[in-house]
């Protein structure tokens, strides 16, 4: 039988250091709603909605209430919206009217976001795909709860540097178009590199076509949990350090699995998969940075950070895969700048640069996320960013991303607010020596060769 | 069986026991076993029951637990044991 110091542990988890399930993300198809007529789409899409997801914010605060633990996020995740409106939509503003219509269900259902106003280009765009990016901009001034994607590479099939190019353009158009909001819209806007399709986590998240009609996906957090367990073991070896890390991961990943399980048996909907993710929020001490701080680095970003998250992602995904059935979305430490406040005091202190940060994406998820960058930095230059960071996802078989805000009318040295989860963030100098030449040219990078490893 | 784990921390005083086992009593949950301690003068225990034949929806009596607390002056929990053996026990 249990016993009060495994109850008491769990509780003080929960209580003093941030465990949380980050989020529970109802996937749902939506290719059922395609119509040559719009506003037939338009309706089919919000009946099909309001209806999967009717209960998915009620029985997510009863697993709350039933087990003593948070669910910070109640999310839909659907169809790339590319798809679903190919048949009708034949101007940029048809997708915003679809947009909408996304937002209305939404509020209607009371999820905290929904994602999946994407499209996966990863080696040619088609009119409609091209029709959904362009309408990007506006579709995230015009709403409120609408997460976009778009998918420019894999390791099969290379890089879309069209879908580069268009996207440095794409994320400088909705800065502008949000700018009233310190350029919102571009944190809700990711640019992939081998998106996976039973992500949990926004921006990125959408429903693939590969997945069932509707899937639950549960994403975990607890970097806190982490970070305490790590302040008792100072002086151990990386054996006793990494044993440390992968039974604290163990643990908050079979809270997700309940929580997913339940999830699944209330709803009558099929558990997907868990996404081993070390989430950080803006809290105190949930912070991927304390950790590294915690394993050895005086700050995250000084010699060793690539090395140290490296061994932290793995040590995680190791404690996790054996506390879950199925593992699969992003799994991987997330190093967000504006949602975790030790990168944010890494940054501020000097010791953390956008070229440092790429580097740790190459071992860990997901990608440049959350960093504020001036408002005058060039599109060529956000589509070099991308383009590097997607080299980096092709090349090593591994997700990654892009989400930077170019906050119109600010420079570096300033901060911007975007509230709650998203926090805020210091600008970050961007290298300015020109690219625009190699952006420009047109076509895609072919994918990489498998063999010849080096 | 409907195993729940009620846990009670909080500055200790006279009767905390004997008022949350009454109130347990009173609808109809069982008590399968507590353990107390003292820690730095709080007062720390875990109850398991059965809510098996409660007369009330846990929901209720979590609420009402919590709110007996606050008339003692202590915090009250209620959670599903589920949380607990699915973390500590593979």
């Amino acid at each position: 039988m249990i016993n009060i110091f495994e109850v008491n542990e769990t509780n003080k988890m929960i209580e003093q250091e941030n465990l949380d399930v980050r989020t529970i993300t109802l996937g749902i198809n939506l290719l059922d709603c395609a119509d040559s007529d719009l506003s037939v789409t338009n309706d089919k899409i919000y009946r099909k909605i309001t209806t999967v997801a009717r209960d998915l914010v009620k029985v997510g605060r009863e697993i709350e209430r039933d087990f003593g633990i948070p669910i910070v996020n109640k999310r839909i995740s659907i169809t790339p919206i590319s798809l679903v409106g190919s048949a009708c939509c034949k101007t940029p503003e048809d997708y915003v009217t679809i947009a909408r219509t996304l937002d209305k269900a939404a509020h209607e259902v009371g999820v905290n976001f929904i994602g999946g106003y994407s499209a996966i280009v990863s080696k040619g765009m088609t009119r409609s795909d091209e029709l959904l990016i362009r309408s990007i901009p506006q579709a995230l001034a015009a709403t409120e709860l609408i997460c976009s994607s778009v998918n420019v590479g894999s390791t099969k099939t290379g890089i879309n540097m069209d879908a580069v190019r268009l996207m440095g353009e794409i994320i400088k158009e909705t800065a502008e178009a949000t700018k009233d909001k310190d350029s919102l819209g571009c944190a809700k806007l990711v640019v992939l590199c081998n998106a996976p399709d039973d992500n949990p986590f926004m921006a990125g998240a959408f429903h693939g076509v590969s997945e069932d009609d509707a899937i639950i996906n549960v994403g975990v957090s607890g970097p806190g949990v982490v970070k305490h367990v790590l302040e008792q073991a100072h002086q151990e070896s990386f054996e006793v350090l990494c044993e440390t890390i992968k039974k604290t991961a163990f643990k908050i990943t079979r809270v997700g699995q309940l929580v997913a399980q339940e999830a699944s048996k209330r709803l009558g909907i099929p558990f997907g998969i868990i996404d081993l993710s070390l989430a950080p929020t803006p809290a105190i001490g949930d912070s991927v940075a304390d950790i590294l701080q915690e394993i050895g680095l005086e700050r995250a970003g000084a010699p060793g950070t690539t090395a140290a998250l490296a061994m932290l992602n793995d040590q995680v995904k190791k404690g996790g895969v054996m506390a879950s059935s199925y593992v699969g979305g992003l799994s991987g430490a997330f190093i967000p700048v504006s949602e975790d406040q030790g990168m944010i005091d890494s940054v501020l202190a000097g010791a953390l640069t956008i070229e440092k940060l790429e580097a740790m994406t190459c071992v860990c998820s997901v990608g440049l996320d959350m960093i504020a960058i001036p408002g005058d930095t060039k599109p060529t230059t956000i589509s070099g960013i991308i383009a590097d960071e997607a080299a980096i996802g092709m090349v090593n078989q591994k997700t990654t991303a892009v989400r930077v805000i170019p906050v119109i009318g600010k420079g570096v040295g300033e901060t911007v607010e975007f509230g709650g989860l998203l926090g805020y963030a210091p600008i970050m100098p961007v290298n300015s020596f020109d690219c625009s030449e190699f952006v420009n040219r047109k076509g895609r990078i072919p994918a990489p060769i498998h063999s010849f490893k080096n | 069986m409907n195993k729940t784990i009620i846990t009670v921390v909080g500055k200790d005083t006279v009767g905390i026991i004997a008022k949350v086992c009454t109130y347990l009593a009173d609808n109809g949950v069982n008590i399968l076993d507590i353990s107390q301690t003292i820690v730095q003068e709080y007062f720390n225990m875990m109850m398991i029951v059965d809510m098996e034949k409660a007369s009330k929806p846990f929901a209720d009596i979590a609420e009402e637990l919590e709110q007996l607390g606050e008339t003692i002056g202590v915090k009250i929990k209620c959670q599903h044991e589920e949380i607990f053996t699915k973390m500590h026990r593979i």
